[in-house]
């Protein structure tokens, strides 16, 4: 082994950067890679803050509270032990992000401020305006540059993660990624690697996420044998402004700071929504749950939102759309949303201080992920995994504000973990498995690039994002599942037939997108299948036809492995050993 | 409303090829805008002519303003492509061609996507961030006043996509000037308590040739910056600043 442990993290977000700053710090070698320049890393587009129990305003909250609110915001899916690290680490992650330089606001007196959030009766919420996400990617950014101006990091911006080098073992001794310029495919060594690739909200088309957000790297490793753990877990965020190209999220912050959630009471009301008085608006979320109010965990106000247009027929002009009010705020409470505010102003064209914008649900988070131990280590030896591309912490639901700590903390935890795995890794024999690695992926390219098909992969991504949003989203059906799973079979096989319009060797950005679909039709499987076999309600994961958590049969983790060309499934044991699971009702008035 | 949208975009294959400009009608729905548009185009790669050739390549992530990646020429002027709705690009009629161009100022990759990486190198020079003692728990950071916080959260929104360096008239290979984002970002951290122990390099940094002395106060800047940064007053209080440290300097040698 090596003096200095070399680690290949790959991603840029928040998870990445933070694992590369603990590796540095540590006297590794880190070679990041990342899609795009990681300032423009999807954490970018984290709004509303991050939570951390400082109890800075006199509530009398502490760490263990938000231990138990994610626990119980999650429905007792997630593995207790790590939820309970990472919430202990919570407030000493805010001070070191303080003490980065973020901008978080502040009380008269200086101190950090602190926000409401879904699921929680706490102000626990640390927050930058409402673009809290870029604001800490931009912090962890900065850090990194340092350590890249003094040697310590090499980035590789515009290079693509393809797959894991395994040796005669198993062990992973590197990866093989693409130049997005060039197009030349070559491998990496290292002694582990960390795998922080976020979310996948492109399977479903249309989402909150960036475009980067495909799964295709976790795809790519369970196809390498990796276990992808509760993929039928999909977080689907209350509030979206319905896009044509993607949904713009409305960041929970909104209803922290008072926003309300409405529908006009009469559904044929015709009047300006500014113009309907308070007697003639109906707040179901308030009504229905009186001690939560608008700050519902996001799975129960999804489905909420969802009833209301689909059973109730109250949608804004009939649309599936209900309205979101901040313009009731004080200028000062408006000001604190000032980013969301432009976002909505901006696309809609509407100014969102004076009219109540029109929201609907949209795909936003990845809960499921690759399979981690409590150290953040897949079951490949060497590869580690961090942030949304790994399904510890949120169960089946995630509670606001909780995924920038977690990013976070599974950096931190990840980083040092690879280090140590690193020192203790004997020398490979022979050259690893880099020339097999590459051979398998110069293949795949020859293929693709020498294809005679017809297939546009755009269509193919278009159809897989419908099928997905139709039928593995707010309410599932054992029927419309199995419907889901024989459409993603059937593109696969039209994929076979897939042509590429553009087989140049320069920039080819439709040729690393189909190589992306490939993964991303394989994962949405992981995520039908997952979700057709989970009979019973639980989050973010809802069945009319099983409307109840069935913690005998389900309160297990999904684990699904790549066989035979298909995903196979096992079930594990959660993580109990702390907090006795209960029922999750947010309707008690207690 | 019209059925289709006209659009003329600038392609080259790559740095070396030769600049082409190709013509495309996409078919009209409400609510698009560019990448949307750009995402037509890649589902039905087709000329409007009927000659069928190949996606545009341009660099896009968040498609909602916050990411800087999707800067470009729209109707000539530096623009995000996500913001960019093409409602408001057709004219008062509603037919006239939309323009898409690269940003002229920066190495072409491929069509509409351009090497913005000057930008990261420069953040570099003027060492924007605070150099802390270490990732572990070391307790809270300073107080800081929310007026404070108020001057620095605006410097902070600078997504880097480099549209006040494209609109400035003294960014170019002769002055080798850093632009505006870059003395923001300089300003920023040196209003952090922490950050401002680096202040005096920072300000050497924007010293000399290149520095903050080649800004022609054109305000080109300020007015274009989606993110509406103070750049003018950021540039005006640095220029201050390093003035006052070259004096300082010249008497403490």
């Amino acid at each position: 082994m090596a003096a200095t442990p070399r680690i290949i993290v790959v991603g840029g977000g928040l998870a990445g950067l933070a694992a590369v700053i603990k590796i540095a710090e540590a006297g590794g070698k880190v070679d990041l890679f990342s899609i795009v320049p990681v300032k423009r890393s999807h954490s970018v587009c984290a709004q509303g803050g991050i939570n951390a129990a400082k109890n800075l305003k006199g509530e009398g909250d502490d760490v263990f509270k938000h231990f138990d609110d994610t626990i119980y915001g999650g429905d007792f899916l997630a593995n207790q032990t790590p939820v309970k690290n990472m919430t202990a680490q919570g407030p000493a992650i805010i001070d070191l992000l303080d003490r980065m330089g973020v901008p978080f606001n502040r009380t008269p007196e200086g101190l950090l401020d602190f926000r409401r959030f879904g699921g929680t009766l706490y102000h626990r919420t640390a927050f930058a305006g409402a673009t809290t996400g870029q604001q800490l990617l931009y912090a962890l950014d900065e850090q990194v540059r340092r350590y890249e101006a003094e040697g310590k990091v090499t980035k590789y911006e515009g290079w693509e993660f393809l797959s894991a080098v395994l040796d005669t073992k198993g062990a992973c001794r590197g990866i093989t990624a693409m130049d997005l310029r060039t197009m030349e495919t070559r491998t990496f060594p290292a002694d582990a690697i960390i795998v922080c690739t976020g979310g996948n909200g492109a399977i479903f088309g249309k989402s909150t996420n960036s475009v980067v957000c495909t799964g295709s790297a976790q795809s790519a490793l369970y196809q390498q044998g990796a276990y992808y753990a509760n993929g039928e877990f999909i977080q689907v965020h209350p509030t979206a402004i319905p896009g044509e190209d993607k949904l713009r999220l409305m960041s929970e912050s909104a209803r922290g700071e008072g926003g309300r959630v409405w529908v006009p009471k009469d559904k044929n009301d015709k009047r300006a929504a500014q113009s309907i008085p308070e007697s003639d608006r109906w707040y179901f979320l308030e009504e229905w749950y009186p001690k939560y109010g608008n700050l519902v965990p996001r799975d129960v106000a999804t489905r909420a939102i969802f009833k209301v247009v689909y059973e109730h027929d109250m949608g804004i002009d009939g649309q599936p759309m209900v309205y979101l009010d901040v313009s009731h705020l004080s200028p000062e409470r408006q000001h604190k949303l000032e980013g969301i505010l432009e976002i909505y102003e901006k696309f809609v064209g509407d100014d969102p201080r004076k009219v109540p914008m029109k929201i609907f649900p949209g795909m936003h988070y990845t809960m499921g992920g690759l399979w981690v131990d409590f150290n953040q280590q897949t079951n490949i030896p060497g590869v580690y995994a961090a942030g949304e591309a790994d399904y510890s912490i949120h169960g089946a639901n995630r509670l606001g504000a909780n995924s920038l700590l977690s990013c976070i903390y599974g950096g931190f935890v990840a980083g040092p973990q690879a280090m140590a795995y690193a020192r203790s890794l004997p020398a490979q024999e022979g050259d690893g498995g880099h020339a097999a690695e590459l051979a398998r992926q110069k293949e795949f390219n020859n293929l693709l690039l020498n294809n005679k098909g017809t297939e546009n992969p755009f269509k193919i991504w278009r159809e897989l994002g419908d099928t997905m949003t139709k039928h593995a989203t707010i309410i599932r059906y054992n029927a419309g599942l199995d419907e889901a799973d024989a459409k993603i079979v059937e593109l696969l096989d039209r994929y076979r037939n897939v042509n590429l319009s553009d087989k140049s060797q320069w920039a080819n950005t439709s040729f690393a997108f189909t190589r992306q679909l490939w993964n991303m039709l394989q994962l949405g499987r992981v995520i039908v299948q997952g979700a057709r076999l989970r009979d019973e309600s639980r989050g973010a994961h809802y069945k009319p036809d099983f409307p109840d958590r069935n913690d005998e049969k389900f309160l297990k983790t999904t684990k699904a492995a790549f066989r035979d060309d298909a995903p196979a499934f096992e079930w594990e044991e959660v993580d109990i050993s702390h907090i006795q699971p209960r029922p999750r009702r947010y309707d008690a008035t207690a | 409303m019209p059925s289709t949208i006209k659009v003329e975009i600038k392609r080259q294959s790559n740095p070396d090829a030769p600049a082409t400009t190709e013509k495309f009608e996409v078919p009209y729905r409400s609510g698009m805008n560019i990448t949307s548009l750009l995402g037509e185009i890649a589902l039905n790669p087709v000329d409007v002519s009927g000659r069928a050739t190949t996606p545009i390549t341009y660099d896009s992530n968040c498609l909602e303003e916050i990411c800087g990646s999707c800067a470009m020429l729209i109707n000539g002027k530096a623009s995000m492509a996500c913001s960019a709705l093409v409602d408001k690009l057709t004219g008062p009629n509603k037919d006239q061609t939309i323009t898409l161009a690269p940003l002229s100022k920066f190495p072409i990759v491929r069509d509409l996507a351009v090497d913005r990486s000057v930008l990261f190198e420069n953040l570099k020079k003027v060492k924007a961030w605070v150099p802390i003692d270490g990732s572990y728990d070391l307790g809270a950071g300073p107080k800081q006043a929310p007026q404070i916080q108020e001057k620095r959260y605006p410097l902070s929104n600078c997504i880097s996509c480099t549209i006040c360096m494209e609109v400035c008239p003294q960014f170019n290979d002769a002055t080798g000037f850093v632009g505006a984002a870059t003395i923001a970002q300089a300003k920023l951290f040196n209003l952090d308590p922490s950050g401002a122990v680096l202040k005096e390099e920072r300000l050497r940094a924007l010293a000399g040739d290149g520095g903050i002395q080649e800004c022609g106060f054109a305000q080109n800047c300020v007015q274009a910056c989606p993110k509406q940064l103070p750049l003018t007053e950021a540039i005006s209080d640095m220029g201050r600043d390093v003035f006052i440290q070259q004096v300082k300097d010249l008497f403490a040698r």
